[in-house]
């Protein structure tokens, strides 16, 4: 039998070691000891701000980084409200999102998915963004749209207009506001006709990438249900600075008409070639040549100078507008920065305090509460109209503005001038069209 | 042990002791506090640490070793990537089959890359490769698109028809990545005070692939064949006129380093389910070439160091905003905050180009031996010191390896 003997001692440093030994696994918390990601407790909530600062889309990286600064301002109820006043939902107080005051972290995508999913993680892992949003391409869109997705928050698309960011690769947990290569194609397609007759025939020089083939195929439909003929369609490498030997065979094509599916700086070299090369001033089929950019920028525009004019293109959103949202955002960001917003600034602005809406009404930071409360979402006052958040593929629907480079604009920002604002129900397409086919949402992810 | 010498094992146990302790080490700051800007400890950087710092290694054994110096690499990690997410959509979400494809495809395309490209060397080398990998981004970006993804990159779907596993798990979802069941996303935090560690499962599943890697390094260099590659290094023309065939030995070494780019592509994918063509830019191969020098090349920890540092700047100075520089210098007078603030702007955010450009001439031009040799400098004045106390001389200093 064996003895045993309790010292006062022994018996302390046992219990000290048992309870040491006990309470060890306390301090280790796995993270599913939330209810969801990065769910906020203390009295901020922290958003992520996802943007290009270096790389070919910078300058749309740094406006999208004012309208979100001045969206977090407005949210917290600094500033003069912007938006929030002719939002058509009044859940917003202006003292932060469910009374928390927004925070926010920046990151830089370079335009690389890569880079981009690696600045979103650290947001996710390190900083504890409850949503991410920004980006100004569709690659990068859908990569962190994904990695969204995976690890359980909120992606709210910045800048992205190929199709397959609410078509192929949709994801339950990605929102966008922005339009896309079909809408701009459906509404360009009718001025187009209108413009230059319904039998021209057209010669597409396409940027050799994903949004490239998307809006090819958006704007040759479009203009071929149309009577237009597709003569031609080149593809041009996404690198290519000097397009003169794409242009040359333009005219030997019998083509009337030049469909340039370019943007950024792709777009204002080869619409800079093709000007200089004279071929506007040239006669074909007996009728006058014209080139069309499908999609437009403001920066863009700044960046192709006196060659835009007279160009038509479409546009998600312009400052000129005259509606009282609009007006409100331009007022509120010129004051701010002295110069009107782009585009790209508007849609991240609205992006923004749709997100800060939807939590409101959904009571809750939760991903899936949130897409519940976006999911065919009807509001007003945001500088598009009426809009719809569509629940079958998270796509905003909205009037679409055909635009035409100015003939003589006053100032450096003032480039564009709205043709026609193209009604919601002329763009608007079923959820399962050709165009958007071969993906599913899935369902909402909470994360941990 | 491991058939090592003193030194090389100290070696080895010191990088497994870092790697291991990671999680406390790179999180030196409070999480609350103003200083946990600098902390790096979140799983996705750590994984970044050690699967760049495999494929640095890597890169050194050509680039140390023969003196080759390739600028394509970055091609073979994307191979590798590539590889490995395929390998998901179809096989199974186990990491082991993606990774052994993603190095048995990428060495595949380092042997006929290295056969073309080995017939010369010196600049001609550098830009053959350079070259092929460019020519494997553009068609990754665009005619391979249905292969590759293009633009938006290779990823996984709902409707993948996997052999081994279900398309999608019970709630709807694309299942993640895993071991055995073990997911590598899942982590653990452990709070200490106002300390948050996260330990991950992926950045283990990486730090035991960087140590094996690490291991299999060191026994390169101190092997026969290493010797041979070192004098390819010296003086390749008078091997030649000896007789000896060096080809063999180049091409060996770059099939080698090209398999480690794919094990890097490989637990790349393997950590985040997505390549993109971005990967095999030609920037992404200066990287690697820049990680190597920065750390030293030709020594075995330095390419590890390397990729921990730019990898540092590229993910933490990135992310420093001028919110957060007001918030640090808040407590100067208002005017002098401003100017603190103009002063550091163009170093941080979307300058972290600049702040790491002008650290890589510094080292450069000070170091020529990279951040080892820093070390080492810093190591021989703490010896000299020492010995002045004891007033002893001796004088001996540790050679580079």
């Amino acid at each position: 039998m064996s003895k045993l003997d309790v010292s006062r001692r022994g018996l302390l440093r046992t219990g000290a070691v048992a309870g040491a030994g006990l309470a060890l696994p306390t301090i280790f918390t796995a993270q599913s000891a939330h209810a969801f990601t990065n769910e906020p407790t203390g009295g901020t909530v922290t958003l992520g701000f996802n943007v290009p600062q270096t790389g070919p889309y910078a300058d749309e990286g740094a406006d999208e980084l004012r309208a979100y600064e001045l969206a977090v301002e407005h949210l917290n109820g600094g500033g003069d409200g912007g938006m929030m006043n002719t939002f058509s939902s009044k859940a917003l107080q202006g003292n932060g999102i469910l009374g928390k005051k927004v925070q926010y972290v920046t990151g830089d995508t370079q335009t690389k998915s890569d880079a981009a999913r690696a600045s979103a993680k650290s947001m996710i892992e390190k900083d504890g963004a409850i949503m991410i949003t920004g980006g100004s391409s569709s690659g990068v869109a859908v990569a962190v749209q994904a990695l969204c997705q995976e690890a359980g928050v909120i992606f709210m698309a910045g800048l992205t207009h190929s199709n397959d960011t609410t078509g192929k690769d949709k994801r339950a947990n990605g929102f966008r506001h922005f339009f896309n290569s079909y809408m701009s194609g459906a509404a360009l397609a009718p001025v187009l006709a209108g413009a230059y007759g319904t039998d021209r025939k057209a010669y597409h020089l396409t940027a050799d990438y994903n949004w490239g083939y998307t809006t090819e195929e958006a704007v040759k439909s479009s203009t071929e249900a149309m009577g237009w003929d597709t003569v031609a369609a080149v593809k041009t490498p996404l690198t290519q600075t000097d397009f003169s030997s794409y242009i040359a065979p333009v005219l030997q094509s019998g083509a009337d008409t030049l469909v340039l599916n370019h943007y950024g700086g792709n777009m204002v070299n080869s619409l800079t070639n093709a000007v200089q090369f004279g071929l506007r001033d040239k006669q074909v089929n007996g009728k006058d040549f014209q080139i069309v950019v499908p999609l437009y920028s403001r920066l863009m525009a700044k960046g192709a100078g006196a060659n835009v004019k007279g160009i038509f293109g479409s546009t998600n959103w312009h400052w000129t507008l005259q509606d009282e949202g609009s007006k409100a955002f331009v007022r509120s960001f010129g004051t701010k920065y002295g110069f009107p917003p782009s585009q790209a600034a508007h849609t991240t602005y609205v992006q923004t305090l749709l997100y800060a809406d939807a939590v409101e009404r959904a009571g809750s930071f939760a991903p899936c509460a949130v897409a519940e409360a976006l999911e065919d979402y009807e509001f007003d006052g945001l500088g598009n109209g009426k809009t719809l958040y569509r629940g079958a593929d998270h796509q905003c629907f909205k009037d679409v503005l055909v635009v035409k480079g100015k003939e003589n604009p006053t100032s450096e920002f003032d480039l564009l001038e709205i043709v026609e604002v193209t009604p919601v129900d002329q763009v608007t397409y079923a959820p399962d069209h050709p165009q958007f086919s071969g993906g599913a949402l899935g369902t909402c992810n909470n994360g941990a | 042990m491991f058939n090592l010498n003193k030194k090389d094992l100290s070696l080895l146990i010191i990088v497994a002791v870092l790697t291991l302790f990671a999680p406390f080490i790179l999180n030196p700051f409070p999480a609350g506090s103003a200083m946990a800007q600098f902390n790096a400890g979140y799983p996705d950087l750590m994984q970044r640490f050690v699967i760049f710092g495999i494929f640095a290694i890597g890169f050194n054994i050509l680039f140390g070793l023969t003196g080759y110096l390739s600028f394509g690499h970055a091609a073979f990690l994307g191979v590798g990537s590539y590889a490995a997410v395929w390998m998901f959509k179809l096989l199974s979400m186990n990491v082991i089959p993606a990774i052994l494809l993603a190095v048995i495809v990428s060495g595949l395309f380092s042997l006929l890359i290295g056969f073309v490209s080995l017939r010369r060397s010196g600049i001609y080398f550098s830009i053959l490769t350079l070259a092929f990998a460019q020519m494997m981004f553009a068609l990754a970006y665009s005619v391979l698109t249905p292969i590759t993804g293009g633009e938006t990159g290779l990823q996984l779907a709902l409707n993948d028809p996997r052999i081994l596993g279900v398309s999608q798990t019970a709630e709807g979802n694309i299942p993640v990545p895993g071991l055995f069941g073990l997911e590598m996303r899942d982590s653990a935090d452990l709070v200490i005070g106002g300390w948050v560690f996260t330990f991950n499962v992926g950045y283990y599943f990486c730090a035991l692939v960087l140590l094996a890697s690490f291991y299999l390094s060191i026994r390169i260099f101190r092997s026969p064949f290493g010797m041979m590659l070192r004098a390819v290094k010296s003086n390749q023309q008078r091997m030649n006129y000896t007789g000896l065939n060096t080809r063999p030995y180049t091409l060996a070494a770059f099939v080698i380093s090209g398999m480690y780019a794919g094990l890097a592509g490989g637990l790349m994918a393997s950590m985040d389910p997505l390549a993109g063509a971005e990967r095999m830019q030609w920037t992404a191969s200066g990287e690697v070439v820049l990680m190597t020098i920065l750390g030293g090349a030709g020594t075995l920890i330095g390419p590890v160091l390397g990729a921990g540092f730019i990898k540092y700047f590229e993910n933490i100075f990135s992310k420093i905003n001028d919110n957060v520089l007001h918030s640090w210098f808040s407590f100067l007078p208002d005017g002098l905050e401003d100017a603190v603030v103009f002063i550091i702007h163009p170093f941080i955010g979307k300058g972290w180009h600049l702040t790491l450009g002008i650290l890589f001439m510094l080292v450069v031009i000070f170091l020529p031996g990279g951040l080892v040799e820093g070390g080492q400098r810093i190591r021989g004045w703490l010896k000299n010191r020492k010995t002045k106390d004891n007033g002893s001389a001796s004088h001996e200093t540790n050679p580079a390896e």
